[in-house]
């Protein structure tokens, strides 16, 4: 059966370049359109990869998360079904250390640090973008100095054709599970100036699909081969935003709200003799943010930030059993709930002192708390607070082909506690520093550099969890290196209207790692700064864009090298898996996207490899490891216009090949789903 | 030069997605290594380890030493039993051979897996929630559990033991028992159970339930001290249970009962997480985190249990200790006297067993699964 798949898909990806090949004798007219990854041009000095305009709406994906599994460098830990959790990890220096950024400001979650990208939708963004290092600016805010890598959601702005005053788009998705999602959005002229958006979400599904385990006796008879449901996987969810946009003289301003609300399941790992439980999550997300930048004069710019957030969550296990005809609790029971709250505020000065050399200075105020209420649990809770303060001082200067960028990062942290110890208080400088090289005027080639230290704050977690937290933990530092080029190929010879590549080579050190050091008692762990990683690797994008007659052509490729050895030692004592590969950090891994446009049709091939890795048992052996994935996605689409009003009809098929595949251990993913889009525009 | 530029890029990324493909998933694979002399004479053949494997990884795993081989053989479950979906389990949390049977509590997976002594083959699947621990008498076993009747608050179940018996693998009675039981004893038709409380920092349990095995009903409360865990019963009838204290002000403690009063008659103000019973001597290991120098502080000793006086504070003699990171099992083999402690690491990664002679000199050393733990030796008959 896979030798099918295998012979199929190998014949596909080795006749694609023929296929380009035969394509080229019909070329003809040479239509200018939209890239699929951007390099962006030279004035970024930093890595960069970017998905935008047709190809993001056209991808066979709607969350953030699984749109981050096209960029080379980055993995996402998925725990399988429409409401599982997702994160991003990006060169394995671990999620904590990328910051995510919503229209601008960071998304913050202060408990733990962890940010679900599985619940932002796709449908209302514009572009991912996503930097190693930081983004390739200095007039922004200190926030955006300070992680390791920076992911940045951008949602749409209102753009009207013509006279148009309104737009409306009213969407509805399907899938071959039981799943409904209507959405629309509304963006409406307020005046020349000004306009807004509303837009909305739905999501219900009882999350259920089928997952096979099966193995075989090495004489190739089967061993067992069972196939399940996926229970407890089901979610309800709500989304609102609205944004608010305008125009002042030489800048602008906006400001936007947003809800979410949700109840889903969280289903555990499947065990033996346990292939289902109960565990359910109630989520209650509100953040309100403005935003305004304005150029006072040729030399001097400003740009203004704020944001409140509160964040509400509540976690439920209490499952049950029977033994001998009375109802007992099953494994541990709780009843949680968490309060968070973050208030923020950025103002960020740049002066250019001549054209080539500008100055800024960011100051940023951010303020957290974390209150909780625990059903059953004893122990008191520490109710902390915290307050940082982060200035950064930057610099740019150019020289004929040289860029220069560097900053420094002070950070000021102070924490306060209602009960027991709190942390002490934390003073931080970090500094970045960026240069880019373009050597021939001739052509299009770039060539950069940086080196970046940052580090990050324990979470309230790490610090006060109940007989877990540390709150002696000091940060953890990252040390990022990065060596890399870009290139745009000239393409006017060629029947080629885009070509390029992009490589970056890097290293990572990773100092006083927050890790959970072992106790007497396997339930008792103390969370200490023993931990040691190094990492290097390897990242490369090409970028296509061509034409057949009317046949717009794209293909995104990326391949990731990536290699994270673990140097912990604990009590001075190497463990058995020292300096083995970190889990779940593939060494090859790579992505492709192919996107054909014709007229109204569109048609999108996607493609992810993860390889061979091994799971969180840690020791690079055979028992551990977890097995390669790829998975095929396809997704047609067609419109209609009917005078003023446009259809849109897509069907997407999602894991082609109906891989039943795990990304993270015990946790199976949905095999093969068809997914059905309609949508209605005005 | 562009086309064939392209045509490499596609090529490489073919040749990368072509290179590692997925294979069929075989069942898990034991392995053997020699580490020992093979040895003829004893009653002794082997034993048992279970490997707990951590949460959530469905990775516990047995080993078996054969003392006639001298090899050690990883993970045996799956090749002997390869049709159990999903293999052995969650969580392994004892492992106990009675009669012909070998009785695995599996924690996570809420079961205790019966197996032929001989071969490791399934003879039955009993499900218990939560089980911890199993102890036997006359032809019952005895499988403590934190489940309980469900509380309007979590973590106020009380927890029971559940009676089994060994012929029919049928649970017949359950009794409740304290908060969070962990191990037993069997003393003269009754049954001693460790409440440890647990789920309930900081107000742990602090009682031994006494459990009248006719009427299966709990007859006493014995307070004793908090987070009771681990227990042992020498040939006077005497009962020692030790107290994990609280990681922070109470220390980890051991303590005596006397079956005759079923009162506690001593508190010996030892450090003792872990123990083993062989003849009159009691051997412990206790590990406790130091906030000072945040590190474990690892101790050992032997306690003469006729005089409870401690004879040595070392098990190990040769130095070997400083390269145990986590003590976690203990284990004295009742005829010669050899010691076995596994090493669980971090309870994440893979673990070791080292075996001692009785004068603590290390005899060999290999690797594990897993968590390695609980051992139980394979007598003849």
């Amino acid at each position: 059966m896979y030798n099918l798949k295998k012979t199929l898909l190998a014949v596909f990806i080795l006749g694609l370049p023929f296929w380009l090949h035969a394509q080229t004798e019909k070329d003809s007219s040479r239509v200018l359109k939209e890239v699929i990854l951007k390099g962006k041009p030279y004035q970024e000095v930093i890595p960069v990869q970017s998905l935008s305009g047709v190809v993001l709406d056209k991808l066979a994906s709607h969350n953030v998360a699984d749109a981050l599994r096209y960029f080379a460098g980055t993995q996402i830990k998925d725990y399988g079904g429409v409401g599982g959790l997702k994160t991003v990890d990006v060169r394995n220096m671990g999620t904590h250390h990328v910051g995510v950024f919503y229209d601008g400001i960071q998304l913050g979650n202060a408990q733990n640090g962890v940010t679900d990208l599985g619940k932002y939708s796709l449908d209302d963004m514009e572009s991912l973008t996503m930097y190693n290092g930081q983004k390739s600016e200095i007039f922004q805010s200190a926030k955006d100095f300070a992680s390791a890598s920076a992911i940045y959601l951008k949602t749409k702005r209102p753009v009207f054709v013509g006279d148009k005053k309104t737009n409306l788009l009213v969407r509805y998705k399907t899938m071959s599970i039981n799943y409904h999602d209507p959405s629309f959005r509304w963006e409406q002229k307020l005046s020349e100036k000004v306009s807004m958006s509303v837009s909305s979400e739905y999501i219900k599904s009882n999350g259920q699909y089928k997952f096979r385990y099966k193995r075989k006796n090495l004489d190739g008879s089967t061993a067992y081969d069972t196939t399940a449901t996926r229970w407890n996987s089901d979610i309800e969810a709500l989304r609102f935003e609205s944004g608010i946009y305008g125009k002042i003289n030489n800048g602008s301003w906006d400001a936007k709200v947003y809800y979410y609300d949700s109840e889903r399941g969280a289903p555990g790992a499947i065990v033996e003799n346990k292939f289902r439980d109960g565990f359910r999550q109630f989520d209650k997300n509100f953040f309100g943010q403005v935003f305004l930048t304005k150029d006072v004069s040729e030399k001097y710019k400003f740009q203004l930030k704020g944001k409140f957030a509160y964040d509400y969550t509540h976690y439920i296990a209490r499952d049950t059993t029977n033994v001998l005809g009375e109802t007992v609790t099953e494994g541990v029971q709780s009843d949680d709930s968490y309060y968070q709250q973050e208030t923020y505020f950025s103002a960020v000065n740049m002066y250019s002192i001549l054209p080539t050399w500008d100055v800024s200075l960011s100051t940023d105020f951010q303020y957290n708390k974390l209150n909780a209420t625990r059903r059953g649990i004893q122990t008191q809770f520490s109710f902390p607070t915290r307050y940082t303060a982060l200035v950064s001082l930057a610099t740019s200067y150019r020289y004929e082909g040289f860029k220069v960028l560097g900053n420094v990062l002070a950070t000021r942290v102070i924490e306060e506690v209602k009960y027991n110890a709190k942390a002490p208080n934390k003073t931080e400088f970090t500094p970045a520093l960026f240069l880019g090289y373009t050597p021939f005027k001739k052509y299009d080639f770039n060539l950069r550099a940086f080196a970046k230290r940052i580090f990050r704050m324990p979470t309230f977690n790490d610090l006060y969890y109940t007989m877990v937290g540390s709150s002696t933990l000091r940060p953890e530092y990252m040390n990022q290196y990065d060596v890399g080029f870009t290139y745009n190929f000239s393409v006017k010879e060629s029947f080629l209207d885009k070509f390029s590549i992009q490589a970056d080579g890097y290293y990572t050190y990773t100092k006083d790692k927050i890790v959970a050091a072992p106790t007497g008692n396997l339930f008792r762990w103390m969370m200490t700064n023993i931990g040691q990683v190094k990492g290097k690797g390897i990242e490369t994008v090409v970028n296509l864009g061509t034409h057949i007659h009317k046949v717009n052509l794209d293909a995104n490729l990326t391949y990731t090298y990536s290699q994270s050895q673990d140097f912990t030692k604990v009590s001075g004592l190497q463990m058995s898996s020292y300096g083995d590969q970190i889990p779940y950090t593939p060494w090859h891994s790579g992505s492709g996207i192919l996107n054909a446009g014709y007229e109204s049709w569109n048609f999108n091939y996607s493609f992810i490899y993860v390889g061979k890795r091994y799971n969180g048992n840690v020791n690079n052996i055979k028992v551990n490891e977890v097995q390669p994935w790829y998975t095929h996605d396809l997704a047609v689409q067609k419109s209609f216009i009917f005078k003023k009003y446009k259809l849109n009809a897509m069907v997407e098929v999602n894991n082609a090949f109906n891989q039943q595949y795990e990304v993270i251990y015990n946790y199976p993913m949905p095999g093969r789903t068809f997914k059905f889009i309609i949508g209605f525009e005005l | 030069m562009k086309k064939s530029f392209i045509k490499i890029i596609i090529s490489l990324f073919t040749a990368i997605v072509l290179v590692s493909c997925r294979e069929d998933e075989t069942i898990f694979l034991s392995s053997d290594t020699n580490v020992a002399v093979p040895k003829e004479d004893g009653n002794i053949e082997g034993f048992y380890l279970l490997n707990e494997g951590n949460m959530g990884m469905n990775r516990a795993s047995i080993d078996v030493f054969n003392y006639r081989t001298g090899n050690y053989t990883t993970d045996v479950y799956s090749e002997r039993n390869p049709s159990v979906v999903k293999e052995l389990g969650d969580v392994g949390n004892d492992i106990q051979i009675y009669g012909n049977k070998v009785y695995a509590v599996i924690n996570v997976s809420n079961k205790v897996e019966v197996l032929e002594k001989w071969t490791a083959k399934r003879i039955k699947k009993i499900d218990i929630p939560n089980c911890r621990y199993v102890t036997f008498y006359k032809d019952k076993a005895y499988v403590s559990s934190y489940s309980g009747p469900v509380a309007i608050n979590p973590n106020a179940e009380i927890g029971f033991v559940a009676e089994i018996d060994t012929t029919s693998l049928e649970i017949k009675r359950k009794v409740t028992v304290g908060y969070q039981p962990e191990q037993m004893v069997v003393h003269n038709g009754k049954l001693y159970v460790a409440n440890s409380g647990g789920y309930r920092v900081p107000n742990y349990d602090r009682t031994v339930s006494v459990i009248d095995l006719e009427t299966f009903t709990e007859i006493k409360k014995i307070d004793v001290g908090i987070n009771l865990y681990s227990m042992e019963i020498d040939s006077r009838g005497d009962i020692y249970v030790s107290s994990r204290g609280d990681y922070y002000n109470t220390q980890p403690n051991l303590f005596v009962i006397d079956t005759n009063t079923d009162e506690k008659k001593m508190q010996l103000d030892i450090p003792a997480l872990g123990m083993c019973l062989v003849d009159d001597l009691l051997y412990y290991y206790s590990v406790s985190w130091s906030y000072l120098t945040n590190s474990n502080k690892i101790t050992y000793g032997i306690l003469d249990t006729k005089t409870k006086k401690i004879i040595s504070d070392k098990i190990i003699t040769d130095g070997t200790d400083k390269k145990i990171m986590i003590p976690y099992g203990l284990q004295v083999n009742p005829e010669t006297k050899e010691i076995y402690i596994t090493d669980a690491q971090n309870y994440v990664v893979t673990g070791y067993i080292y075996c001692f002679t009785p004068d603590g000199r290390l005899k060999w050393k290999t690797t594990a699964g897993n968590i390695p733990a609980h051992i139980a030796f394979i007598t003849k008959k």
